[in-house]
């Protein structure tokens, strides 16, 4: 269970946002609200623990995250802005290298898989710097449906996708979801849930944020 | 552990070899200065063999300064190094797969090309072969040293001035030792001290410039 009690971040000298509460348990998915420059990716970027923050305390299963360090970070997978792929590699590759990172390899033929499931038959072994922008963002998507993290963490990830590629990602969410694990997200799209709880968090000056 | 070790030792070969221009550029330019000496001093080869071991040192030295501006600034951009700050493997386990990596893409070539550009000042063949066992404890080195600040300067605007300002005086004493022990034995006093203490360099910068990586790499990202 992650809890996140009086969170305080700042960019330079700048509060972005204060006393921020809420906790994520299993099955349940957390929606970040707010305007441009409201922080949305700055909060992910501190739960993930890249950022720290100013004051605040943000605990899983009851421990810090800072303390756990490599502990909380096997039960996250973090996607960012940025697709994290290497451009010289081949879809396949980029999967095995973060399969063995993540800590759990992966044989050759489950990337094959995940890949044309994702919609990118044909390109699996292509380098990825062919790709179009919505097809990179598939492959760094690939990820969710290898991964055995149980925290995912998606700054955008609907970013560049066509229709069919966010009904397939709203699919493996809800999957997700459904097997007990968690998610936080922002968009600007709507996501609808079929299963588990969806909680909203709004952040933005008028309106501190409350789950 | 030893898995992701040589994963991201392997991704980060495969780059290289698919992108040869980082490997090249670094080797040119060590090829390129340590020959334009001869040219203009003239073929005088008693002033030739007193000054070739510093000469390739000092090349060898700015070469692989050149070289440290790749070293993690491309994961950087592409969000890898975010990644890998949030993987369950020992970050300082990956840096030293990086840190070798780099060494075998930039430092590697300067140390075999070396005999060659050794030709050109007349050195005896002992001479080379010492000449190219100090670059060979020395390269490395130069890339933990440098390691350390490319890391510091991860982000910033102007950071290949910066990385040369904080990373050339941590490199005098492997410049020292290294040209040191060449000219130690070729005057026939015998190179072990400047060798031992080149040696000495290597495995202290070996275990604690990952731990400064990652440390520096933490903060550089956020």
């Amino acid at each position: 269970m992650l809890t996140v009690t009086s969170l305080e971040c700042a960019r330079g000298d700048r509060r972005l946002f204060s006393d921020i509460e809420f906790s994520l348990d299993s099955g349940e998915l957390l929606h970040v609200h707010g305007h441009n420059g409201s922080g949305k990716t700055t909060l992910l970027r501190t739960l993930c623990g890249l950022v720290l923050p100013v004051s605040g305390q943000i605990n899983w299963n009851g421990d810090d995250i800072s303390d756990l360090a490599e502990e909380f970070t096997q039960h996250l997978l973090y996607i960012g802005h940025k697709n994290s792929i290497k451009d010289d590699l081949t879809g396949l590759e980029n999967l095995m290298v973060y399969s063995v990172l993540d800590g759990h390899p992966i044989a050759e033929k489950e990337a094959w898989d995940a890949l044309s499931k994702i919609g990118l038959k044909g390109f699996e072994d292509l380098s990825t710097k062919v790709l179009s922008q919505g097809q990179k963002r598939r492959v760094a998507l690939a990820r969710l449906m290898l991964t055995k993290a149980k925290l995912w963490i998606l700054d955008e990830p609907f970013v560049a996708l066509d229709k069919a590629a966010v009904e397939l990602l709203q699919d493996v969410i809800k999957q997700h979801i459904s097997n007990g694990g968690m998610v936080i997200l922002t968009t600007h799209q709507e996501v609808e849930m079929t299963t588990g709880t969806v909680k909203q968090l709004e952040l933005g000056w008028k309106k501190q944020g409350h789950v | 552990m030893f898995r992701a070790f040589s994963t991201i030792l392997k991704r980060d070969l495969t780059l290289a070899m698919r992108r040869k221009s980082d490997i090249t550029s670094t080797l040119f330019f060590f090829v390129v200065v340590v020959s334009l000496f001869p040219l203009a001093i003239g073929p005088e080869m008693n002033t030739l063999r007193l000054i070739a071991p510093g000469i390739v040192w000092v090349a060898a030295l700015l070469a692989s300064m050149l070289a440290l501006d790749h070293m993690f600034s491309v994961d950087y951009e592409d969000g890898s190094l975010e990644q890998m700050l949030l993987t369950p493997q020992p970050l300082s386990i990956l840096v030293l797969a990086k840190i070798l990596a780099h060494w075998l893409v930039t430092g590697l070539p300067l140390v075999l090309m070396a005999p060659v550009l050794g030709l050109q000042y007349d050195l005896s063949a002992d001479a080379i072969g010492i000449l190219m066992l100090t670059l060979l404890i020395g390269t490395p080195a130069l890339s933990f040293i440098g390691a350390i600040g490319a890391a510091l300067t991860l982000g910033l605007r102007g950071g290949g001035v910066l990385v040369s300002l904080l990373v050339l005086p941590l490199s005098i004493p492997t410049l020292i030792f290294g040209a040191g022990a060449v000219e130690a034995t070729v005057s026939g006093l015998g190179g072990e001290g400047h060798l031992s203490m080149l040696l000495a360099i290597l495995l202290m910068s070996a275990v604690l410039a990952p731990l400064a990586v990652s440390m520096s790499l933490r903060i550089s990202s956020e």
